[in-house]
């Protein structure tokens, strides 16, 4: 289990967050919502340990994370995929997933990761010969998520996972997601499809200018009217 | 016409220590972001290094390719963990800055040093069959120079495979391409600078080698073997090692012709001028990614 208390984060002089308390349980789904800008990234950049916190702790079952370097957060199974993709765009499907199972505790797993992420993705095992650069921004999203899944991770953190992706291929990713946590992986999920988001989602956490706005069961959020208005767009509000 | 195919070939064989001396440069640079201008001085230190080994053990010169390069690979990983692991702890941009200040009093540390020890007086490595040609027509081919032509390749392509197939080496290209997502699927980036460090210092040992043997070292090669590995780089891009021998290849014989076609003293300059063109058309080099 996560759990965040009070953490404080700042680039340079620029604070973004303020006092974040959150938790996302085992095995959980849980979405963040809040508007552009509002620290959403920078919440999954310091649990994964690119950015330390000011202030505040970051706990995983128990063990503080606050100050553990990126590349040893992965190895104790909280995985990021972050907003952009950031995939190593020059090398292939095969050799990015192979990348994700680079920490000792993933490499024991290294078959069953590939038979997993090929059995959730079939069409990456086709693919697996061509280079990152050359595939849709949908089929390089599977491979993001692909590789964040060869770190045998127990909990999933994905920015943004559906942005600048054509609507078939959102639907996939968002169905492997539910797949992925029925197996037991808790997903913490930042994303800007709140419909999507929330019918994925047990439950959500709205964060607006660096601090918790607001929280609550995934379901009562999706029919809060503050919700609907300020995240849902006119559209959603006029149907509803 | 035979005098200018002469001076091709002789350009071409010393195009590929251009390109084995430029490849530690742009894997350090590539990876660390690090612009180590004391690279021609280790190229220099593994010229005389070279020279020890031959003196001391009485081996082929060649042969001491296989005493240079492991003690290289660990006076890299000492020079990585004393000097340079200090400056990959600041931001890219920071980096390069303090890096060439590193890099200049490094160069001039070693410059020094090597004069205290060796004098500043040429010297090469004299084997038995330094002098012996091999005829091709009516084109002398220097042995020594042949042979160093196709280690230099054999190391490249030696490494092209290490960084296409080893773990590790596949973890340097992650790092190079994007250290932050390198650090998302659990690499730990700063054993990756210095293996790359270490292997880029192995890499100059190798040329510094080669050099004391079809050439000559003295203390003050340094700066014009980090220049001529600075425009290979720029001609060549970053990311490909073939690229890299290739680009080599090319500044020797752009040399070679320059110096043929308009005199000597006009050797240096082509090199100037490819630098600037290649920067004005085509910034990130032939082969770069």
């Amino acid at each position: 289990m996560l759990e965040l208390r009070d953490v404080d984060a700042a680039y340079g002089d620029i604070r973004v967050l303020s006092g974040v308390t959150l938790a996302v349980g085992a095995g959980e789904i849980v979405a963040l919502l809040g508007p552009n800008g509002s620290g959403k990234s920078t919440l999954l950049t310091s649990i994964a340990g690119l950015l330390h916190p000011r202030g505040g702790t970051i706990r995983w079952d128990g063990e503080d994370l606050t100050r553990v370097p990126a590349h040893l957060v992965v190895e104790r199974g909280l995985a990021l995929v972050p907003e952009g993709r950031r995939l190593f765009g020059g090398m292939t499907v095969e050799d990015n997933l192979e990348l994700g199972a680079f920490a000792p505790r993933a490499r024991r797993h290294r078959a069953e990761g590939f038979a997993r992420v090929y059995a959730l993705f079939p069409d990456l095992r086709e693919r697996r010969r061509q280079l990152v650069a050359s595939l849709s921004g949908g089929q390089q999203q599977m491979v993001a998520v692909g590789r964040a899944l060869m770190t045998n991770p127990r909990l999933l953190m994905l920015d943004e996972p559906s942005l600048g992706i054509a609507p078939r291929l959102v639907v996939s990713i968002f169905a492997a997601l539910a797949e992925i946590n029925r197996a037991g992986v808790g997903v913490f999920l930042v994303e800007q499809n709140v419909q999507a988001a929330l019918t994925l989602a047990h439950r959500a956490y709205v964060l607006e200018s660096g601090r918790i706005a607001g929280q609550g069961s995934a379901a009562d959020l999706l029919h809060d009217p503050h919700v609907r208005r300020a995240y849902l767009g006119p559209l959603a509000v006029r149907h509803s | 016409m035979s005098v200018l195919a002469q001076q091709l070939v002789l350009g071409l064989l010393i195009g590929g220590l251009y390109g084995l001396a430029a490849a530690g440069l742009s894997l350090v640079f590539g990876v660390m972001k690090v612009l180590d201008v004391a690279h021609g001085e280790l190229i220099m230190l593994g010229g005389y290094g070279a020279f020890w080994v031959v003196a001391l053990l009485g081996i082929d010169p060649f042969a001491a390719l296989g005493v240079v390069i492991p003690l290289a690979l660990l006076g890299g990983g000492l020079l990585y963990s004393g000097l340079f692991s200090f400056v990959v702890r600041a931001d890219e941009e920071t980096r390069v800055k303090n890096s060439l200040l590193i890099g200049f009093g490094l160069a001039l540390a070693l410059h020094a040093l090597a004069v205290q020890l060796w004098t500043a007086d040429e010297r090469s490595i004299v084997t038995p069959y330094g002098g012996a040609v091999i005829m091709v027509g009516d084109l002398a081919i220097p042995l020594v120079r042949l042979l160093s032509l196709l280690l230099a390749f054999l190391l490249l392509g030696g490494l092209h495979l290490l960084l296409a197939r080893w773990r590790w080496g596949k973890a340097i290209r992650a790092t190079a391409e994007d250290w932050q997502a390198a650090l998302l699927t659990g690499i730990d980036v700063r054993r990756a600078y210095l293996l790359a460090f270490a292997i880029g210092t192995a890499l100059a040992g190798a040329a510094g080698t080669l050099v004391s043997v079809g050439y000559s070292v003295s203390p003050s090669i340094g700066l014009e073997w980090t220049l001529k590995a600075l425009i290979v780089v720029v001609l060549a891009g970053l990311g490909s090692m073939i690229g890299t021998f290739v680009g080599g290849l090319v500044l020797g014989v752009a040399e070679a012709a320059s110096a043929a076609v308009f005199g000597g003293p006009y050797r240096e300059v082509v090199g100037l001028v490819i630098f600037v063109v290649v920067l004005v058309v085509r910034p990130r080099g032939l082969f770069g990614k």
